[in-house]
């Protein structure tokens, strides 16, 4: 495969461009879903092929390849230039890239149980054990289990020299169950909604789930949820449980923080930011407790957005994005940190497969574990509701106001959990939120979540991304607007 | 510019699905095989930022082994590839529980011919690509507005064949065009899509969204609440377009779709008629459906009722129906769904809509839509890239974009007016043959800061 880069290199060089990168990429999935006791999604798929990003005429072109020949990878090269000579049209100036060095070196994140080596009947009898044990609650209509592997070995090579070679194993499973009564279709999910938990490990994490150990759990809260008493409308304090805390890092720190949408490189589709880059180093983004990083690197934890290198070939970096409450970093790539005078891209730019073009992605966007314990923040807490487990999710296109919905909530009173409270949602603008955060907890309590559905970038690109987040406490939050008459 | 990577012929994908039926010894084996070209180009900032293609080919084998089944894929052609697929199908199908819903492969089938083909936009290069942006990049930097958006335009041919005999082909083109204009506060948006890139008109589009951004300059805010409210084909596509699993069997099945107990009552207004119809002149997609039954024409809603659900196979036998044509492939667990939608509408032109509302909000474009209540289906989301006032009768300006909170249950018991339906493009749902309509008291129940 190192030979066939390199040609496509030497093709794209020959044909006039300046600058060539060449990733080719072997992706393996194998994904298996459980619905009423009996096997529903069953699937393997493997894709081997190669894209070449150029620099031709001052501008952009790509083009992909799954026919791995001399003749297919040199037509795809020829494509690519012919692709950046017809961009080259309507340029208005020159592409210009931060400098990075040459890296040659190879990277894989450590696991210990390959999920491909595990047998498939042993990965639904695990799904199944915990569908059966959701299904034992009267009252569940659906009981529901997935899981999903991705292994991704991939080789980077560029004009300028680096050659990188990674193999990225992730893993993933979630259950759900479901119950209808009455007018009310009510959702439980564990560990998080929308497919479960997701890292960059093997299928040591899918043990460490204990799937069938929670199901009946959430089972028992989705039909208790029926008879809960309905979210007030309102203004109160809010708690929100860690992975929901991960999904709001997401939608309205996430997004706004990328600079591609910020200098409206997304403005037709995903949208643009309201962080404008005046902002930069100015913006009060949170309160002084809320600090956010930016963080690709293994030490960070095997988040979904952990790498060795992105897919422009700049090594993973810790980049501060909010520094006791003030706004202090971009996520970028090497053309948008040149265009805003920055020495050195920030390394976030991913691409889903060998045949999408590499953009900004968010890496492991988390934010740093405060000082309290858990028991500690409910028991100084007077009126709030606690909201756990997403169910909804909607921002702007400028990433400032939001609305979301968690599956299930409980009422804190006079800092005892009490009641369950049913279709919880709460709703803000971003800034006034995050600067409404009195309390996180401590390290004890943070989860790194990963996100594995993230979409951006027409053709529509999914990415994995990483959140840590542990329960914080917001002051002074509209609920309930969601379920307004 | 020839690109020496071409589509494979019709005959080169037969021939990989025959090598596949040969390679399996499973008890009965389906094959997919299918190609695409895909190229885009994107532009922002008046200039093109993103220029891409792609050349893809994929294999997807199921092996039914023993009363069980199980998929691969695999974008490799080589002789052992295919037989690693195909034996790699078969362990999944192996070693699972047997699947008591699992029926035998079907055979040879009859289908309605669809022509969605069209060699002007599998002709389309790079440049013609490339001039059409430009144009619309130096009209935006003539009116001191910026630019963004795509030109994309693409072919792909299939091939589905199994071990009973059934082989269905299908090949398609599609153009896609979409242009949002940029001003200091406001903006405008403007999409199409078709199989026919004759059919696209880049410069009109632009034109519009332009007309859009110079028309809601200055938004002013106003309260929210519950307004007269016209909506746009594309915002109509992404609210309805939510309603689309509702219809499949398996969901009523599994008491999550919101017509559970609401089949054969009441629900809409009297003028919302609902089909599901692949052979509508502005629908696309294959005439057969995951496992390779035709598609049929069904009545989804006749006159506000929901009257019929699509079923796939298995679907069918277990609710004692026949099947539609609309099941996934297998194996899946969702069932079906109804995948061409097309409303009846009506015959009013936007003009009369907005001339004839008191007060009210005329919507461009709706975003980031997500379900809050599956039952009530009350969806939340926001307007973007113009939203304008309307005063007696006439469009009196931008307002700040407004965070919705409505039923679409509800919202369709409730609609005035309805124009010709179109074939609409948005974001969150795939194109359907909808009306712009004319709805009373839609729930805004927030602004935003723009």
């Amino acid at each position: 495969m190192r030979d066939l880069a390199n040609l496509a290199i030497e093709t794209a060089k020959r044909r006039g461009a300046s600058y060539a990168d060449v990733r080719v990429m072997d992706i393996r999935h194998r994904d298996i879903s459980t619905k009423n006791g009996e096997v529903g999604t069953l699937a393997e798929s493997e894709s081997l092929g190669l894209g070449i990003r150029v620099i031709a005429g001052g501008a952009w072109g790509f083009s992909s390849t799954d026919r791995l020949t001399n003749e297919g990878v040199q037509a795809c090269a020829a494509e690519a230039v012919a692709i950046a000579k017809a961009s080259a049209l309507a340029k208005r100036e020159n592409v210009s890239l931060a400098p990075e060095k040459t890296h040659v070196d190879t990277w894989q994140n450590p696991f210990l149980k390959d999920p491909f080596r595990i047998p498939v009947e042993t990965q639904i009898g695990l799904l199944l054990a915990a569908d059966k044990e959701m299904r034992r609650v009267k009252g569940v209509t659906v009981a529901e289990g997935s899981m999903s592997f991705r292994r991704i070995e991939q080789l980077f090579v560029s004009s300028t020299g680096s050659s990188i070679h990674q193999v990225k194993m992730q893993s993933g499973a979630g259950i759900v169950a479901t119950s209808f009564a009455g007018t009310e279709i009510q959702k439980r999910s564990y560990p998080n909604s929308f497919g479960g938990q997701h890292m960059l490990q093997g299928y040591e994490l899918i043990e460490s789930l204990d799937l069938a150990g929670n199901a009946g759990r959430i089972a028992e809260e989705c039909v208790a949820l029926h008879s809960a008493a309905q979210c007030p409308e309102g203004q109160q304090t809010v708690i929100l449980g860690s992975s929901q805390l991960g999904l709001q890092i997401h939608e309205s720190i996430g997004h706004p923080i990328e600079l591609d949408r910020v200098l409206g490189m997304e403005a037709n589709f995903a949208g643009m930011s309201f962080l404008t880059t005046e902002k930069l180093r100015k913006l009060k983004y949170g309160s002084d407790i809320v600090n956010v990083v930016a963080d690709a690197r293994l030490e960070h934890g095997p988040g979904l957005g952990t790498f060795g290198y992105d897919d422009e070939g700049v090594s993973a970096q810790c980049t501060p994005i909010i520094t006791d409450g003030l706004f202090t970093g971009y996520l970028s790539s090497r053309e948008t940190a040149a265009s805003i005078g920055e020495k050195r891209s920030g390394g976030t730019v991913r691409c889903e497969s060998w045949n999408r073009l590499p953009m900004i992605r968010m890496t492991n966007i988390s934010i740093h574990p405060g000082t309290w314990k858990y028991d500690d923040l409910i028991a100084d807490t007077d009126d709030a509701i606690l909201m756990e487990t997403n169910r909804s999710w909607s921002i702007d296109d400028k990433r400032y106001h939001f609305q979301f919905s968690t599956e299930i909530g409980w009422e804190i009173k006079g800092g005892k959990q009490g009641r369950m409270i049913k279709n919880p949602s709460y709703s803000g603008i971003t800034t006034e939120f995050w600067n409404s955060c009195d309390a996180i907890c401590s390290r004890d309590y943070w989860t790194l979540w990963g996100t594995p559905n993230c979409g951006k970038g027409q053709p529509q690109q999914v990415m994995g991304t990483g959140h840590g987040a542990a329960p914080a406490r917001f002051r002074n939050i509209k609920v309930g607007v969601a379920f307004a008459k | 510019m020839a690109h020496k990577n071409a589509q494979p012929s019709r005959k080169d994908l037969e021939s990989i699905a025959e090598k596949v039926l040969q390679f399996s010894d499973a008890d009965e084996t389906e094959v997919d095989v299918g190609s695409g070209t895909d190229a885009l180009t994107r532009f922002a900032n008046n200039t093109i930022h993103q220029n891409v293609a792609e050349h893809t080919l994929g294999i997807s084998v199921r092996a039914v082994v023993e009363g069980r089944t199980a998929r691969a894929t695999t974008n490799k052609t080589d002789d052992e590839s295919l037989r690693r697929t195909v034996a790699a199908a078969m362990t999944l199908a192996r070693n699972q529980p047997k699947n008591p819903d699992l029926l035998p492969l079907i055979g040879k089938q009859k289908y309605q011919k669809v022509s969605r083909f069209f060699s002007s936009t599998a002709g389309t290069t790079p440049e013609d690509r490339a001039r059409a942006v430009t144009r619309v990049c130096k009209m935006a930097n003539k009116a001191k507005q910026t630019a963004a958006g795509i030109f994309a335009s693409g072919e792909s041919r299939s091939v589905m064949a199994n071990s009973r005999g059934l082989v269905a082909h299908y090949e398609q083109t599609r153009a896609e065009f979409s242009v949002t204009i940029l001003e200091p506060n406001s903006s405008g948006w403007a999409k199409a899509n078709s199989p026919d890139i004759r059919k696209l008109d880049p410069e009109e589009l632009a034109e519009n969204a332009a007309r859009t951004a110079a028309i809601s300059r200055e938004p002013r805010e106003i309260p929210a609440g519950r307004y007269t409210t016209i909506l746009s084909p594309a915002a109509v596509l992404d609210l309805v377009g939510f309603l689309f699993y509702d219809f499949a069997a398996t969901s009523v099945l599994d008491k999550r779709s919101c017509l559970t107990g609401r089949l054969g009552k009441k629900v809409f207004g009297d003028n919302i008629t609902i089909w599901d119809d692949a052979y509508h002149p502005l629908q696309s997609g294959p005439p057969h459906d995951g496992e390779g039954v035709p598609r049929q024409r069904v009545l989804l809603v006749d006159k506000g009722v929901p009257k019929n659900l699509v079923y796939s196979r298995a679907t069918a036998k277990k609710m004692k129906a026949k099947p539609t044509g609309h099941g996934f492939s297998l194996p899946n667990e969702y069932g079906e769904a109804p995948m061409n939608l097309v409303f009846a509408g009506g015959n009013k032109t936007s003009e009369e809509m907005i001339k004839t509302t008191e007060r009210g909000i005329l919507v461009t474009r709706l975003w980031y839509i997500r379900e809050v209540d599956a039952y009530e289906k009350i969806l939340t989301g926001m307007t973007r890239d113009g939203t304008f006032l309307i005063e007696n009768g006439k469009v009196t300006g931008g307002v700040r974009n407004f965070r919705f909170n409505e039923s679409v249950i509800e919202m369709l018991a409730k609609v005035d007016m309805m124009g010709i339906p179109v074939r609409a493009a948005g974001e969150e749902s795939f194109e359907m043959v909808v009306p712009p309509m004319k709805v009373r008291d839609f729930h805004f129940s927030e602004v935003t800061k723009f």
